[in-house]
């Protein structure tokens, strides 16, 4: 198990190292970066001491030695938008991306696993066929249209829910949440539901299918044989078996939500990382860019990691396999 | 006789498809007495399994059990409740399948699986309930089995993984098993095994069996008494010695011609020619008739009962009682030799499946 870990760390690291390269990379292929800090006037020779403060006469390798090195301890450089560090501005806005993905994978987990499951046992009643006509609205249309349509209904119609924004946030430490306020929960509700309901479909289609598959399993056969109880045939035989491979595509999907989040924090004006990464691609502000990059891959490979573990955890099988690995 | 732990009468399952009601089981009628092993062979899709699956109350939508009842103890049990049925599986009657490579939940521990069916059951706590668990294990064979126990299913070689399957299936004591082919899957080398215990335990505790196979040796060697299906319908039933010495049906004529002996060794299983028929194209008349080499006129119109060839004469109606019964015209033909015509078809079956 230690060892299965420790390659999975291996591995990890050298995806991160890979996506470092690509995020140094794009410092070069963007131009020279002395253009976008000095003014179009500046003589030639401060230009030049410029670059030397910066180290860009150093050659490549060392470069990008050094930029691992402060990445590694989230110094990502100076936006070149707002002359602040990266870091700051990413730690100011981190929160609200994650507390937001978080509620919406949550939601994804929480509504649509038991729809999956309740669609696959009660295969043919009216609300199952309901779930699944909503699931099919869920993953056709596109996320901004429903966020446009939630906003219509709910906050224009209905003026229950504010439209924009992340209302009132209280400050723990650097960590600045909504989570705490009524109104900072309201400004999620909608944010959520849009980032989710396309998760919360996949998530139900597919427990759905994978329960019905492992509903006709010999060792479903064989538990009834037995005389065991529906509950605990389908909601601990059936139902562990089922989450095997979801756990996979949960993990997966957790990535794409986190990737989803820019178009969300857009239509709701997020106070996120996604706003803040739009604002750096239409002002070619690279070392935000490059720092987005590194910190969702970051979050991809930890997120990963953690699903194989969990998957290993689960499946005994799997575990013996690495124990011979 | 006393009474028989299971009496199946003119069992009818039918399953409802697109292309109409398939009737995979036409009035099947047999008993198993206490501590009796029922043999019950055929080909494939002969409605083996739809039988098993319906004496122990698994038949799904689709299907249906559309007439006929099931006793255990003379006691309907065809028409309980899912609830009621369901204290009676596992409990009274227990059911092996084919293949445990797939019978037993991978994710469980084979103790938890054991200790939760012992406790659905039994009224133990759990430390009572991974005792007998663990004595259970002993019994079917398992080696070392308070510290196999905690084992996955996936450590266990298809022969242990068997046993347990068996140990399962006879946690709560119950007075009819149910083996549907159960070493079909296994190693030709530890199905003898698997049968000798099964039939072993089943002695000792008096247990019924219902042995389905079409491995005519092992019903040969465990069988007290054996029907034949064809079809969905019994074509022949009786004491293992006579169905297997002296068939009365061509077709179990053909099977039983077909037993490996040690001279041929011969693992080639019927060789009649033909095949069966689809559900949805079963012949009027006996559904064997396009195969039977003794067609009569009489074969094509009306359906056979199963009789006793006792009962032949006086016309009544209970083949299925424990002597040796059959469904075919010929031994009403008049001036026909069926006994002699058939046990020509045994000798023919056992030289074309020696010389192949
Ligand atoms: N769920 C089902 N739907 C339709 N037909 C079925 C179903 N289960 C079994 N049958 C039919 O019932 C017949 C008997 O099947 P079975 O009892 O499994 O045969 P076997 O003797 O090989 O065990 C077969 O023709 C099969 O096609
Ligand atoms: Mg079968």
């Amino acid at each position: 198990m230690l060892a299965f870990i420790l390659r999975r760390l291996f591995q990890s690291a050298l995806v991160l190292l890979c996506v470092g390269v690509i995020a140094f990379a794009l410092f070069r292929l963007v131009g020279d970066p002395v253009n976008q800090i000095v003014s179009i006037d500046t003589p030639f020779e401060q230009r030049q001491q410029i670059r030397k403060d910066l180290g860009l006469d150093d050659p490549s390798i060392v470069q990008f030695g050094r930029y691992l090195v402060k990445a590694a301890r989230f110094d990502f450089g100076i936006s070149y938008q707002f002359r602040q560090p990266v870091s700051t501005l990413i730690g100011e806005r981190m929160p609200a991306t994650l507390e937001l993905t978080f509620m919406a994978a949550l939601l994804s987990l929480v509504v649509g696993i038991p729809m999956g499951v309740y669609t696959a046992l009660r295969r043919g009643s009216f609300l199952s066929g309901v779930f699944m006509s909503v699931s099919l609205i869920g993953v056709s249309l596109p996320t901004f249209l429903i966020a446009i349509l939630l906003r219509w209904i709910f906050s224009v119609h209905l003026g229950w829910l504010p439209s924009f924004g992340r209302g009132q946030v209280v400050n723990l430490g650097w960590w600045s949440t909504g989570l705490l306020t009524v109104s900072g929960i309201k400004a999620l509700i909608l944010p959520a539901i849009t980032l989710g309901l396309f998760q919360m479909t996949l998530i139900m289609r597919l427990v759905r299918a994978e329960m019905l598959e492992v509903l006709r399993t010999d060792y479903i056969k064989f538990a009834r044989a037995r005389g065991l109880s529906d509950r605990a045939i389908h909601f601990g035989h059936a139902l562990k078996n089922t989450l095997v491979p979801v756990i996979t595509i949960a993990g997966l999907q957790l990535g794409s939500i986190i990737a989803f989040a820019l178009i969300t924090e857009y239509v709701f004006q997020w106070p996120g990382m996604g706003a803040l990464f739009l604002g750096a691609v239409q002002n070619v502000d690279i070392p935000v860019m490059a720092a987005y990059l590194l910190l969702v891959s970051f979050i991809f490979v930890v997120v990963n990691l953690v699903v194989d573990i969990l998957y290993a955890v689960v499946d005994p099988r799997l575990r013996a396999n690495m124990q011979a690995a | 006789m006393t009474e028989p732990v299971l009496s199946v009468r003119d069992l009818c399952v039918e399953f409802v498809t697109r292309r109409g009601v398939l009737r995979a089981l036409d009035r099947v009628s047999f008993d198993i007495g206490k501590g009796e092993v029922l043999g019950v062979v055929g080909e494939s899709g002969a409605g083996k399994s739809v039988t098993g699956s319906a004496v122990i109350g698994l038949i799904e939508p689709p299907g249906r059990i559309a007439s006929g009842e099931v006793l255990l103890k003379g006691e309907r049990i065809d028409n309980l409740s899912p609830e009621r049925l369901r204290h009676i599986r596992g409990k009274r009657i227990g059911m092996v399948f084919q293949d445990p490579l797939t019978s037993l939940n991978p994710l469980y521990r084979v103790g938890e699986q054991l200790v939760q069916t012992i406790r659905t059951h039994l009224p133990l706590n759990a430390a009572q309930a991974r005792e007998r668990a663990i004595e259970l294990l002993a019994e079917v064979g398992i080696p070392a089995p308070e510290r196999r126990i905690d084992g996955y299913p996936h450590e266990f070689s298809g022969g242990m993984r068997q046993r347990v399957v068996l140990a399962l299936a006879l946690c709560a004591e119950p007075e009819l098993v149910i083996a549907d082919e159960p070493t079909t899957a296994l190693d030709v080398s530890v199905q003898a095994q698997i049968i000798t215990l099964l039939k072993r335990i089943c002695r000792e505790r008096g247990t019924a069996v219902m042995l389905i196979t079409h491995d005519m040796g092992v019903i040969a060697e465990t069988a007290d008494r054996v029907a034949v299906m064809y079809a969905g319908r019994v074509a022949e039933i009786g004491p293992v010695r006579d169905v297997v010495s002296r068939p009365f049906h061509p077709y179990a004529a053909g099977l039983m011609g077909s037993i490996p002996t040690l001279e041929t060794a011969s693992e080639r299983l019927v060789q009649i020619p033909g095949s069966m028929p689809r559900l949805n194209a079963i012949p009027v008349g006996c559904a064997f008739n396009p195969r039977c080499p003794h067609t009569y006129a009489r074969c094509v119109v009306e359906r056979p009962e199963l009789l006793g060839r006792g009962e032949r004469a006086s016309g009544s109606h209970d083949g299925a009682g424990a002597g040796h019964a059959v469904a075919c015209h010929l031994y009403d033909e008049p001036g026909v030799d069926a006994e002699a015509l058939v046990q020509r078809d045994k000798v023919a079956a056992a030289a074309t499946g020696s010389a192949a």
